[in-house]
């Protein structure tokens, strides 16, 4: 099973977190799936994220931890802690902005990533229910919708394959002509210049 | 101080986002006036960081005191992220939540500036008066720490920022990357790169006034932090002259506020 359980630090207990990254997504599926969330049907609570727009597990996860957290402390923006995740990665509040650019697009991201925030105190998983409460009902049901897809390893590696930095990244997170980045000539090193000034940019989105 | 379970909280209760399940157990470092300070970690073992806490204060009205808390570390976290951009190093902020009154910073590894000079002092011997002239080449590898404490606050100054509580304990000696001195050598004492911290004081401001008032109080604090070195303080200021546009105003300000002292206003 190529869903990895996640355990963040400083999380409250009483929940997984449940992620996967699928490559070569059809048109057909981005389509459906995008169409299932937007219809809020329960059966489709997750994240779906487009890979393009991250850099890091760090990035991610950041997000992923700044949303649970919000969920934790009732003080979610969004409806849930899914929605909560996807706005998490913004640097503002606009929520419409931060689906468009780190949601999946209908038709154009075949790169993908989900997050599942599964709670595991309730479970008496009835497996007739439509909406999957095991992690791996969970996969089964992503497996079912994403076929064709290539379930992929969440690495570093892998992410930075399909990393979008000068239409995604430095747009996104505002950093051309940044001076501490312009200062850095090694581009590794820039990387990961970037990569901290996108997490601090999260951190201070309610600020 | 390190504590071995978040249940084995001796003084203090934890944050609650302190007792949830971690890699490594946090571990409180300071407390001051306004707030604690624990080293824990942010996502996993390899993201060490430090959790600035602001406990609710008993005394205040509710509503002012949570509004004071979110003001304040707003306040703090906004200044970082400005130096951050402009290249002043300084801990980048990991995560806030200003309702529960805590703020994650990036962990700065190394010394405090402080301990890095005394450390560096005190193997030399007592100030002798047939030494002083041996002193001028010893001190080199010191002067350049200076120099480089001395640029540091000018690039936060020329971000139109001021710390507010400049000292020799606010700034991290982080080691170089690749380091220069050899092993053991006193010169790798004092080697690393100047990170400024605790900008719990720190304002947005351009004025000459408060450039000035910042300088003094790293003045003050140098001289009584480390008298042996007093005499080497004027590095710090020539590497700030030369550090920014309006350096210039900002130490010819100083001497009226070494004449004066530090309120201006002689109120509060």
């Amino acid at each position: 099973m190529a869903l990895e359980k996640i355990q963040l630090d400083l999380v409250a207990p009483g929940q997984e977190i449940l992620v996967a990254f699928f490559r070569d997504v059809s048109a057909s599926a981005s389509e459906l799936l995008q169409k299932q969330l937007f219809a809020r049907n329960p059966a489709f609570e997750y994240a779906f994220i487009d890979a393009t727009s991250i850099i890091s597990r760090a990035h991610l996860l950041s997000a992923v931890f700044n949303a649970v957290n919000a969920a934790a402390t009732d003080s979610l923006r969004t409806p849930n802690v899914h929605s909560e995740i996807v706005i998490s990665l913004g640097p503002n509040n606009n929520i419409s902005d931060a689906y468009r650019r780190w949601g999946i697009q209908a038709g154009k991201t075949s790169n993908l990533i989900v997050v599942k925030v599964l709670p595991t105190t309730s479970s008496e998983s009835d497996p007739s229910s439509p909406i999957p409460s095991s992690p791996e009902q969970v996969w089964a049901h992503l497996k079912e919708h994403l076929q064709g897809a290539t379930a992929t390893p969440l690495t570093d590696d892998e992410l930075s394959k399909t990393t979008d930095w000068a239409a995604k990244i430095r747009k996104y997170y505002k950093l051309n002509g940044v001076p501490a980045l312009d200062a850095i000539k090694d581009e590794v090193a820039k990387r990961k210049e970037m990569e901290r000034m996108v997490i601090m940019a999260m951190a201070l989105r309610e600020l | 101080m390190a504590v071995s379970s978040p249940e084995g909280q001796g003084q203090f209760p934890l944050p609650k986002i302190l007792t949830y399940p971690s890699s490594t157990p946090p571990t409180l470092i300071t407390q001051g006036a306004e707030g604690r300070v624990y080293k824990t970690t942010h996502l996993d073992p390899s993201r060490p960081c430090i959790l600035k806490y602001r406990p609710p204060k008993p005394y205040r009205h509710a509503i002012l005191d949570a509004r004071l808390t979110k003001e304040r570390i707003t306040a703090e976290a906004h200044v970082l992220a400005r130096c951050a951009r402009e290249g002043v190093p300084v801990p980048a902020v990991y995560a806030t939540d200003p309702r529960a009154g805590w703020m994650m910073i990036e962990y700065i590894d190394g010394v405090p500036v402080r301990q890095a000079i005394n450390e560096f002092l005190g193997k030399r011997p007592e100030t002798d008066q047939e030494k002083v002239a041996a002193e001028e080449t010893d001190n080199v590898p010191l002067i350049e720490l200076l120099r480089r404490i001395g640029a540091t606050v000018g690039g936060l100054h020329g971000t139109g920022n001021v710390h507010g509580d400049l000292t020799t304990s606010n700034m991290m000696l982080r080691p170089f990357s690749t380091t220069i001195a050899a092993e053991g050598s006193k010169a790798r004492m004092v080697e690393g790169d100047v990170v400024l911290i605790d900008f719990g004081l720190a304002t947005q401001s351009s004025s000459e006034e408060d450039r000035a008032v910042d300088l003094y109080v790293l003045e003050r604090a140098f001289a009584s932090t480390h008298p042996r070195a007093e005499k080497l303080f004027q590095h710090v200021l020539d590497a700030y002259e030369k550090s920014f546009k309006k350096a210039g105003a900002a130490l010819a300000k100083l001497e009226d506020v070494r004449r004066r002292g530090r309120k201006k206003s002689m109120l509060g």
